[in-house]
């Protein structure tokens, strides 16, 4: 019985984790399946997402705003200001570089996202500041809490909404049809009238706008943030969306939990010391026998 | 490239050692020589220069006095950049202009290197801050002596706090794969395996700046540990005891040196409260200690700056140790430090066989209403 205990609490653990990988590399795969770019400085969309909800979530507890108002507020000014960043960063750093060879815009995004970081580091403070617990505790989960915690169960919903409100625009709407078409085949895609560049922009605001959704409720999860954080969550969301298939939105969710799961059940049972050596012979095991991730589709070259 | 720069170097330490060593030259009549060897310049001059302010201070005050038996002190200060390789070659010139004891080096490297070359001439080393536990409890350096604690002392004190005034027998040790945390780890876990009367239920590293510590503090709760012993810095402290929080654990949390500091407690907010951390003993109280801060105020009109209070110590107790032994010779001053206890501003201080100062070391603070409070 303590052991079944044991189990469910990294079982929650893991998944949580997962969660917050999944919310970040939803972004990543995106941007990849639209333009087959490694947007590396997605981590910073992130780290500035939760920069924004904390400098917004500050002043609206000065006021003293409700709980709820101040997270709907933060939120959405957060997902206002990082889908800003991203798409400027595209028509900056990308947009120019989209005839160049692979290698130059995969170099752009890498000096954008050390731009970020130091841009972040002198413009606010080096400093770890105190993140707000914007997620309260529920009374309901009281009984549960040394399993599951409440911010635990909100970024496990989130998760799971975000996931399927993507699915839906990309499968149901016109402009995810639309992003389809751009993804299989860009020109061809401009010939049929799709104004491509406008789709390239609504799928980096829409990935900024998760990202910085990931950040408000991360943020509050662990409570401290720092101009460094979007790197290495970036790491772990763009190794989890690999192992999921690079450019399948359920493979970046898949890829995550995986991930997430690996990363917990090797703490637990082996040793944390492992943790990282567990995650990435995982995705090296993966990656042999399945090249493409586990729910990509194998890349067929584009003509 | 490598020549170029120890020559630029060389010219710079000669630069700032006339400059610095041209009053005391200018004393008349037969002088003792203090070498002060440390980082004068580069990036780690802050932590050597406040220990040539020292040096200066007490070595006028004790001359304005008549000096020791009537011998005036003259300092010799040399530049090691805090570099091993360059350490070598200050330590000789020291040498060689006849210094007979030294207040140096600053850092645990750059003193490792320079002390064989120091033993070889007899002459007495004192450092007020390298902290490598090697260093004393090798026994290779018989000449060397430090007012700091070493390393190790700080997991000591957490361990002996942990048993004897909380009484716990089961502890988690934890720490953050670095130098400094796993190196903090690695003693406790020494210390509590030593003393025989607690068991270490886990010993692990986490990976410092992971979105997520709740699988590691569910194993610490599984381990049935009443303390985790977290070795690292404050900003997975304050993570690890957000989460403990929130998986409503009651494990006790301590810590060192590197969570007492005021970011943590801001950080972590009311999660921090009970935690415990060590840090250096807090030297408020001692009236000597105002009286060396006070001095350097009125000298250079700014703040001291690092082991400015260790190294004010470290004069005091050599000139006391010469003065007592009547000499500068090794085995003479080494008996009087050992024997004679002297007042300084970390304390009323001898020396140990090793070369550690007894009295010299860390209390344990406890998170108090978003203070740290010494725990007596």
């Amino acid at each position: 019985m303590v052991f079944m205990d044991y189990f469910i609490e990294l079982l929650f653990s893991g998944l949580t984790r997962g969660s917050i990988y999944a919310l970040i590399a939803l972004g990543y795969t995106m941007v990849y399946g639209i333009i087959g770019l490694i947007n590396f400085a997605h981590g910073e969309i992130y780290m500035i997402g939760a920069f924004t909800a904390f400098i917004v979530a500050t002043v609206l507890s000065i006021y003293g705003f409700p709980i709820l108002a101040i997270i709907v507020i933060a939120g959405v000014a957060a997902a206002v200001w990082s889908s800003a960043y991203g798409y400027t960063i595209e028509k900056i750093a990308y947009k120019p570089l989209r005839h160049a060879p692979r290698l130059s815009p995969l170099i752009s995004a890498i000096g954008m996202s050390i731009f970020l970081q130091n841009y972040v580091l002198l413009a606010q403070t080096s400093d770890f500041l105190p993140f707000p617990a914007l997620i309260p505790d529920f009374e309901f989960m009281e009984p549960v809490a040394h399993i599951v915690g409440s911010s635990d169960l909100v970024i496990l919903i989130t998760t799971a909404i975000v996931m399927m409100i993507l699915t839906y625009i990309i499968k149901f709407t016109r402009v995810g049809k639309a992003m389809r078409a751009t993804a299989q085949d860009r020109t061809m895609a401009m010939l049929v009238g799709i104004n491509v560049n406008k789709i390239i922009s609504a799928t980096f605001i829409i990935g900024s706008a998760l990202a910085a959704i990931g950040g408000l409720l991360i943020a509050s999860h662990i409570g401290q943030i720092n101009f460094y954080i979007g790197f290495i969550a970036g790491i772990k969301a763009f190794t989890a969306a690999v192992l999921g298939g690079i450019g399948s939105i359920p493979g970046a969710v898949l890829g995550s939990l995986v991930l997430g799961l690996t990363e917990s059940f090797a703490t637990g049972y082996v040793s944390s010391d492992y943790e990282d050596v567990f995650a990435f012979s995982l995705l090296v095991l993966i990656l042999i026998f399945k090249p493409s991730g586990l729910l990509g589709k194998a890349e067929t070259k584009k003509v | 490239m490598k020549l170029a720069l120890s020559g630029k170097f060389v010219s710079t330490a000669a630069c700032v050692m006339m400059a610095l060593s041209v009053p005391a030259m200018g004393v008349a009549g037969d002088t003792i020589k203090f070498g002060v060897a440390g980082p004068h310049s580069g990036d780690l001059a802050s932590y050597g220069l406040p220990s040539v302010n020292a040096a200066k201070i007490v070595a006028k005050q004790v001359n304005d006095a008549g000096g020791i038996n009537g011998k005036m002190i003259e300092l010799l200060i040399e530049d090691d950049v805090c570099k091993p390789e360059i350490a070598t070659n200050t330590a000789t010139k020291l040498a060689s202009e006849g210094a007979e004891v030294v207040l140096g080096h600053i850092c645990s490297g750059a003193t490792k290197a320079a002390l064989p070359i120091y033993k070889d001439k007899g002459i007495l080393v004192m450092s007020p801050s390298a902290t490598n536990p090697a260093l004393t409890q090798s026994g290779d350096y018989p000449n060397f002596f430090r007012t700091i604690a070493p390393d190790d002392a700080q997991a000591e004190v957490d361990v002996k706090f942990a048993l004897e005034t909380l009484g716990y027998t089961k502890i988690a040790v934890v720490h953050d794969k670095g130098d400094y945390g796993k190196g903090f780890a690695e003693f406790a876990k020494k210390f509590l395996e030593e003393s025989g009367k607690a068991e270490v239920v886990l010993y692990e590293g986490v990976t410092p700046g992971a979105v997520d510590y709740s699988a590691i503090v569910l194993k610490i709760r599984k381990s049935g540990a009443e303390a985790v012993i977290f070795g690292g810095y404050h900003p997975e402290a304050s993570k690890i005891v957000g989460q403990m929080k929130k998986k409503r654990l009651k494990t006790t949390f301590i810590s060192d040196d590197g969570v007492k500091d005021m970011t943590f407690i801001k950080v972590a907010g009311k999660n921090a409260e009970g935690a415990y951390a060590s840090g250096p003993k807090d030297n408020a109280s001692n009236p000597l200690s105002k009286v060396a801060i006070d001095a350097h105020k009125a000298t250079f009109n700014s703040d001291h700056g690092a082991f400015y209070e260790n190294a004010y110590s470290a004069m005091l107790a050599m000139v006391n140790a010469v003065k007592k032994a009547g000499s500068t010779d090794l085995a003479a001053l080494k008996k009087a430090l050992q024997t004679e206890k002297v007042d300084t501003p970390v304390g009323n201080i001898y020396f140990n066989e090793m070369g550690d100062a007894v009295g010299v070391g860390f209390s344990v603070y406890q998170v108090q209403d978003g203070k740290f409070v010494e725990m007596k």
